[in-house]
């Protein structure tokens, strides 16, 4: 049962020895990272035996805790940041990031839009930014083990306050690069305050070396006060050896609206958490989700949406491609507090297997209080439907060609959310690029 | 919906007045000694006249039951049941079951009062044959009577009390028992093998289509005692049986155990029917007393193109927990699963199925409805899964919750699992209160609001009322609307 504590792994025990190691050499308060530490620390690694990680086993997963990335000497954070290919042919004012620590000289601080103020993670927390405030949204998340580690081991970041009223119309772009030939593990929390009726959008891409066994574990905190709009496109090409955690958590005052969308391509075993609480009333959401996955992956969706206000309405649209031996998992789940009448919640999960070998596991979980709302959900699985190949090799599409349109087509209903036409058209180029790899 | 509002107060107070099987019978009881323990379960094994086997299989289930812990995952509530203080066996001390004639008064009684017909030539009189049943009665631990016995055994039909089969036909049982729901399943599946006192032992020989259906009836009278029943059925090769069960409980103010273990096999072309009508003692408006009602139930399609339907209408007990399963082993093989749970009060409702997909080509359908009122909380809980073999496996999943006022809870919890791509799995669920489109229409053609409710809320379990068999729709219509009187007419 979930109450026996088994006996310490290596990686369990590689990360106390870290901790004591790093605890007063981090910034910030270290109570803080302390009472994060011996949570996550009580808990252990999750694994299938812990309901929430049933599908993801993270502590047969991480073997070994790999050692905190220093700060990377500046030449080569350069060119680790010059090598970065995703989003970079958009103009977006960039906020780069080489093995969890923010580079000044591969950014563009001094450039940014008007109304917003970027502030590195690591000076807000020695300073004691009034901002912090605002970190761990979300009340559910902090009962995380993979976000209360990132709590204690996170080095730097950013603080990004968006100014009331404030349209940004240029978006900013978190680059998160890793780099380097031995195992190493990253932990940044980026926190994004959007100040009452203010609007921006942030791109945040994840690439690293193929072949290293790095654990980078990053966390988004997101408030968005009322009448806000934070647009957010995030895609995933992680190292193919990388096991690689991340979280969203988001709280949404009145009228608030969040649009989040994910595509993940690399990494080994990824797990992507989202958070989302409806404090305000009449707040929307949008989460969507695209993954596509090969031989050896393991991909996770775990979202958890809680309306605890009058009139929520989110949609969650999340879409697997499997091809070979690989594993999706989708876990959502929509709670709805007593208080939260009227909301409307919607969340889908599909899932296509190109070859036999695959495996999907989808878990759409409904907890309602109230009665007077209209939730659902739908899960679907399967095979590409022989009809509709037949349809397009009938017109002359060779098979493989006929199957990446569907694909294409079926992943294309969660990109199309996105609101940027330039972080939507860069998506659906990496969804070509992995087709054409297939072959 | 403001009407909803008004009538919350209304539905809290209904339980107790509406459950109308909550009279107790005052009859003499012979009962083992409180608690449990190895000595209790030689003396129930004893008083039944066990094979020696039996009494070591019961022993081995106890002591594997001491290592095990108590499943906390489901979400219901309730304090710890103590083990030690509840009785394992109660049965009348006038229990000659020879005739109905040496049946003590008072237990015909009881089931007169409850509405099941224990004597054949009273059943005989005006009834169309085909629309007999016949009927096991278990009595707290004991049957105390099966009827049509001798008809069925014409057809080559064993259908008795599961004691009676471990005396007359061992060999079936000890190849069957266990087999699908194995001694060390769950907590609960390990406590009912140590100490299962009856149930009913069916078995329909290869291509017999059973000449009725067959039901057991389920009282639980004596205070402070678990009833722990096991129901086997076995349906050979190209067979088909329609079971029915249905289960009753008195008024108390404590807690009363209910632990079930249901097995089924359906070989080569086979098919079950498995019906329940579950309108056990719910418990009172503020939520004292009731029947705990932990049952391990599930079906194995082991032959190919074989079926098991389970169809189900729960509306009573405190707390149920109960998964009706699918093993869908035979290539080809089906199962079904439909269900209306309806809770009411300060009810818990934890249930669901799983359709486990291992041969090829099975298929799969789940229709689970909830209706939640009062201040209850109702989950369904399903896991369909494809294993790698499962070539052109089929689910289709759809769970409907409505809410009946905004005291209560609707959750739908369903696992998806599927490991090759010739599976296809569909499933769909929806939240929902009673639409005001909907309640409009019905009002303005002159319905009062309760009608309207009502009509709406039986065409929103009409999907499963069809699966039933015809005398148990009809009982399934009327008990769902006694559950909801007050929110619904």
């Amino acid at each position: 049962m979930a109450d026996v504590t088994p006996l310490r792994t290596a990686a369990e025990t590689g990360l106390s020895k870290l901790f004591e190691v790093r605890r007063l050499k981090l910034p910030g308060a270290a109570i803080a990272r302390e009472e994060a530490f011996r949570y996550f620390e009580a808990m252990g690694l999750p694994h299938r035996r812990v309901e929430a990680f049933k599908y993801t086993d993270l502590r047969a997963a991480l073997r070994e805790a790999a050692p905190p990335a220093e700060a990377p000497a500046d030449a080569a954070a350069r060119e680790a940041v010059a090598a970065a290919r995703g989003f970079a042919g958009l103009d977006a004012a960039r906020i780069s990031f080489v093995n969890g620590h923010l580079v000044g000289g591969a950014s563009d601080l001094a450039g940014l839009p008007a109304g917003v103020a970027v502030v590195p993670l690591s000076a807000a927390l020695t300073n004691g930014d009034p901002l912090l405030a605002h970190l761990a949204p979300v009340a559910q998340s902090r009962e995380n083990p993979i976000y209360q580690l990132n709590a204690a081991f996170m080095a730097d970041g950013a603080v990004i306050r968006v100014a009331a009223g404030a349209k940004v119309e240029r978006p900013l772009h978190l680059r998160f690069v890793g780099t380097g030939r031995e195992a190493f593990s990253t932990a940044t929390r980026v926190l994004v305050v959007v100040e009452a009726g203010a609007e921006v959008t942030v791109l945040e891409t994840h690439e690293g070396p193929d072949g290293v066994a790095y654990q980078p574990n990053d966390a988004l905190d997101v408030v968005v006060a009322e009448g806000g709009r934070f647009l957010h496109s995030r895609l995933n090409a992680e190292g193919d050896a990388a096991v690689a955690l991340s979280t969203v958590s988001a709280r949404l005052g009145a009228g608030a609206h969040i649009e989040t969308v994910n595509l993940v391509l690399g990494a080994v075993l990824s797990r992507h958490q989202l958070y989302l609480h409806f404090a305000g009333e009449n707040a929307t959401a949008t989460v969507n989700g695209a993954t596509m996955l090969r031989d050896g992956q393991l991909a996770d969706s775990t979202l958890l949406a809680d309306h605890a206000a009058v009139g929520g309405v989110s949609r969650e649209q999340f879409k697997t491609v499997i091809d070979g031996d690989a594993t999706g998992v989708f876990q959502g789940k929509i709670i709805v507090q007593q208080l939260a009448q009227k909301t409307d919640g919607k969340m889908k999960s599909d899932c296509l297997l190109l070859t036999d070998e695959g495996q999907m596991m989808n878990k759409p979980e409904l907890e309602i209080f109230a009665d007077d709302v209209v939730c659902g959900h739908g899960a679907t699985c399967g095979a590409p439907d022989e009809d509709l190949l037949f349809y397009l090799m009938a017109r002359g599409l060779p098979r493989p060609e006929a199957e990446s349109l569907l694909v294409q087509a079926f992943l294309g209903e969660a990109i199309e959310a996105v609101s940027h036409a330039g972080a939507r058209a860069a998506l659906i180029g990496e969804i070509e690029a992995w087709l054409a790899r297939r072959g | 919906m403001p009407a909803v509002q008004e009538t919350v107060d209304r539905v809290r107070a209904i339980d107790v007045d509406q459950y109308k099987y909550g009279f107790e019978t005052t009859i003499e009881m012979e009962k083992s000694e409180r608690g449990i323990s190895e000595d209790v379960i030689r003396f129930i094994s004893a008083k039944k006249d066990e094979p020696a086997w039996m009494l070591e299989w019961r022993l081995d289930a106890y002591r594997r039951w001491q290592t095990m812990k108590e499943p906390n995952w489901a979400r219901v509530s309730y304090d710890r049941i103590d083990y030690d203080q509840l009785y394992y066996y109660a049965a009348p001390k006038r229990n000659a079951a020879a005739s109905l004639d040496e049946i003590d008064p008072e237990i015909l009684k009881t089931y007169e009062k409850l509405g099941i017909p224990l004597r054949e030539v009273e059943l005989l009189e005006g009834i169309a044959p085909q629309n007999r049943v016949a009927v096991d009665a278990v009595f707290d631990s004991v049957s105390v009577a099966t009827t049509f016995k001798a008809e069925l055994a014409k057809a080559g039909v064993i259908f008795m009390p599961i004691s009676e089969a471990l005396r007359e036909h061992p060999e079936l049982v000890r190849k069957y028992l266990g087999s699908v729901v194995p001694v060390t399943d769950n907590f609960f599946a390990t406590l009912n093998s140590a100490v299962f006192s009856d149930g009913s032992f069916v078995y329909i020989p290869p291509g017999v289509r059973c000449p009725m259906e067959l039901s057991t009836y389920f009282r639980i009278n004596e205070r402070d005692t678990g009833q722990f029943e096991r129901t086997l059925i076995i349906a050979d090769k190209g067979s088909y049986v329609s079971y029915l069960e249905g289960c009753t409980a008195p008024k108390r103010d404590d807690n009363q155990l209910h632990a079930a273990v249901v097995e089924l096999v359906a070989l080569d072309d086979a098919e079950i029917k498995y019906s329940t009508v579950q309108n056990w003692y719910p418990g009172d408006n503020e939520g004292r007393g009731g029947i705990y009602n932990f049952v391990t139930k599930r079906g194995d399609c082991r032959g190919a193109n074989s079926k098991i339907s389970w169809t189900q209408v729960e509306t009573g007990s405190a707390i149920t927990w109960k998964y009706p399963s699918c093993i869908l082993r035979g290539d080809n093989s089906r199962g079904e699963f439909y269900s209306i749970a309806v809770s009411n009060g300060m009810q818990q409702v934890d249930s669901g199925t799983k359709m486990i997909h291992l041969g090829k080509n099975t298929t799969s359908r789940i229709i689970s409805k909830g209706i939640s009122a009062g201040r209850s909380q109702n989950t369904y809980r399903g896991l369909v899964s494809a294993h790698k073999k499962a070539k052109g496996a089929r689910n289709f999943t759809n769970c409907d919750s409505l809410l009946i006022g905004d005291q209560c809870g609707a959750h739908t919890v369903p696992y998806i699992e599927s490991k090759n791509a010739s599976a296809v799995f569909e499933h769909e669920a929806t939240t929902s209160k009673i639409s005001e489109d909907q309640m409009f229409y019905c009002q303005s053609r002159g319905l009062t609001e309760e009608e309207a409710t009502a009509l709406i809320v039986n065409g929103f379990v009409r999907d499963v009322l069809q699966q039933l068999p015809m005398e148990f729709a009809v009982e399934a219509q009327k008990l769902i609307s006694i559950s909801l009187e007050g929110s619904v007419g």
